[in-house]
């Protein structure tokens, strides 16, 4: 049987949220994730920008017929696996175990 | 106007043949799925039993449309450099999921978008307004795919008159209706999973084949791209053939470019699969094997739309029947003749089938969920079982209105409908979820005001767009009211609903600290979610 909300009193959700440790988990995680939307997003921006007014630049060939705008769309596929695998160890690594010990605290004094 | 005439070589026999496989299979795993579909979390969300990897292969096959495969294949055949645009965007919007709305969704809803956004809000109006919204993308997308079946009947079986393609858009509205009705969210995912496995390794043997043809040098088949297309060929190289042309086209495609990278994270059919996971870290996982999936597909689609304009040739395609949704099929026929092509055909047919089902599970859930269950009876169902005999008989309505909406586009160009489901999701719903987790003084009058401000300008702009009328590639060519120069409102409708969600924030003194705090916890912790059913 999974805990429903009604046997959370409503102290022990203020409670945690008050708490020191849930400080933390919300500032490595808001630390993370919003800098990174930030880069990403900038990123993203930045190529949409020079593939839709810098034809003459995105055309310049650099090995055969692999020009500048290929290899920058290229990128952005490896720039969104990178930060995939970062953000999967930031979180495992950073917030999975917070994150564990406050569930267990939030669940464990409904019982 | 599509015309309706079938591809040379053709063998529709095999295609419908192998369709019908696809069929019998998959209604055969979605009948031993049902075995356990008995609570309402069976019935929406898989009684949560999905592992990550499951549910991300779904979540590929869930958003990997036909418009995806075909439409920006043939966009890179025919344009070239322009159409892979399209799949950066589609891809890149999969962190904004990530990093901020899958994971914590997943911690503070049950079934629904309307899950979240009401929360720590007033419940009736908030999940009225976000039902609306759930509904209106899910019916925008829906329609775009039944039409895109028409086209693929014509292009791939041979039908080309009117009462029998309108019959096959029938047979695929009910079969979609059957795996909603007897499958629930648990065969629909199965459906989405084999769907998923079928295009994807498709796509990778074709890229395969293609490579081996040039060497497995990209350079080589780029320049057989370019000679095959002739004089000027080298454009296809390089951006600017589709969106270059003057600045309100390259304006166009900036406002395209923005509503694709921030819509996936606000389409409801992608967020309600988060739910079918059992824990955070697994909606995560999910997440890892969908941008891998997603990524590596798109680089196929590079690979096959510069491989059919090297073999098949860009100017055979853009006359074909179809046009560019023609490049996948014509090249798979000239790769691996009749056999090949029937399988691409099926796959295809299979990916309609597959999407609109995941469409039809998401509408019905959120009108049986949030409007029946909350707005109308304020939250005191008599039973779980009498919410999803209502999410039930919703698909079956669902279902009907697709295929009549499906039978009366099918000859329409109503390409603009993805374009509208994606800048309705990035209007209405994303600010409304980002500002509803990360923002403490969010309130229910901001909540209307985005959803509900957001929706309107997406389709007051589109519906007085060059996309509805005013030119020959409208919807409604003799007409004239396109007062609003973009076909795509994402520049303008986005920021507008970010602001509106801010003002009718501000404007309202509501505020329910407690209940801010619980969401918080919740979402952050995943402290008192839903776990997996135990069956």
């Amino acid at each position: 049987m999974t805990v429903s909300e009604r046997e959370v009193a409503d102290d022990v959700w203020t409670d945690v949220h008050r708490s020191a440790d849930f400080a933390q988990l919300r500032r490595r995680l808001r630390g993370f994730v919003f800098p990174m939307t930030g880069l990403f997003l900038g990123w993203y921006l930045l190529y949409v920008l020079l593939a839709d007014y810098a034809h003459g630049f995105m055309s310049t060939k650099l090995v055969g017929n692999i020009n500048v705008g290929l290899v920058l769309g290229l990128l952005q596929f490896v720039s969104t696996f990178v930060i995939t695998g970062l953000y999967v160890r930031f979180a495992n690594r950073n917030l999975d175990p917070i994150a564990d010990r406050l569930r267990a605290e939030v669940e464990g004094e409904s019982r | 106007m599509i015309m309706a005439q079938e591809l040379e070589g053709s063998n529709p026999a095999l295609n419908i043949g192998i369709f019908t496989a696809f069929v019998v299979v998959t209604l055969f795993v979605v009948l031993r799925a049902s075995r356990n579909t008995k609570t309402a979390s069976d019935y929406y969300a898989a009684g949560r039993a999905f592992s990550g990897p499951q549910n991300g292969i779904a979540i590929s096959g869930d958003y990997l449309s036909a418009a995806s495969f075909l439409g920006i294949a043939g966009a890179i055949a025919v344009y070239g450099y322009d159409g892979f645009l399209y799949s950066i965007g589609f891809l890149v919007a999969w962190l904004v999921a990530l990093l901020l709305v899958a994971e914590l969704l997943r911690n503070t809803g049950k079934f629904t978008m309307g899950d979240v956004l009401a929360f720590r809000m007033r419940q009736r109006p908030v999940r009225a307004a976000a039902a609306t919204s759930t509904m209106a993308v899910s019916f925008f997308y829906l329609l775009a795919q039944m039409a895109g079946a028409g086209i693929l009947v014509s292009l791939l079986l041979g039908i080309s008159s009117d009462v029998g393609q309108s019959v096959v858009i029938s047979v695929v509205g009910v079969v979609m209706i059957i795996y909603v009705l007897v499958g629930g969210m648990k065969g629909t995912t199965w459906v989405q999973i084999i769907k998923a496995g079928l295009l994807i390794s498709g796509a990778a043997l074709m890229t395969v084949w293609v490579l081996g043809k040039y060497g497995l040098n990209f350079s080589a088949l780029l320049q057989g791209a370019v000679d095959k297309a002739g004089p000027g060929g080298e454009s296809l190289l390089s951006p600017g053939a589709q969106y270059g042309t003057d600045a309100l086209t390259q304006l166009d495609f900036l406002s395209l470019a923005i509503a694709l990278v921030l819509g996936t994270a606000g389409l409801p059919h992608v967020l309600m699969r988060f739910y079918t996971v059992p824990t955070a870290k697994e909606a995560r996982r999910s997440v890892v094997w969908a941008i891998a999936l997603i990524g590596l597909f798109y680089l196929f689609t590079l690979v096959l739309g510069y491989g059919a304009g090297a073999i098949v040739g860009s100017d055979v395609i853009a006359n074909a029947p179809g046009e560019e949704n023609s490049a996948a099929p014509l090249l798979a026929q000239a790769l691996g003749g009749p056999l090949l092509l029937g399988f691409i055909a099926a796959v295809a047919f299979a990916t309609i089938l597959a999407v609109v089902a995941g469409l039809t599970i998401t509408a019905s859930a959120s009108f049986a969920h949030d409007i029946y269950a909350n707005v109308i009876k304020k939250g005191k169902v008599d039973s779980k079982e009498a919410e999803v005999r209502v999410a039930r008989i919703t698909a079956i309505v669902i279902g009907a209105v697709a295929i009549v909406g499906g039978i009366l586009a099918k000859n329409q160009n109503v390409a603009f409908l993805v374009a509208l489901a994606f800048a309705v999701a990035a209007s209405a719903n994303l600010p409304t979820i980002l500002y509803s987790l990360f923002w403490k003084r969010f309130n229910t009058s901001g909540a209307l005001w985005s959803i509900y401000g957001g929706l309107t300008i997406t389709i007051v702009l589109i519906v007085f767009s060059p996309a509805v009328s005013g030119g020959s590639e409208a919807m409604l060519p003799n007409a004239d009211f396109d007062w609003f120069p973009l076909s795509n409102p994402g520049l303008v409708s986005i920021p507008a609903s970010f602001f509106l969600g801010w003002l009718g924030t501000i404007l309202s003194s509501e505020h329910n600290e407690q209940k801010y705090a619980e969401m918080e916890v919740r979402s952050l912790t995943g402290a008192g979610a839903e776990k997996a059913a135990a069956h």
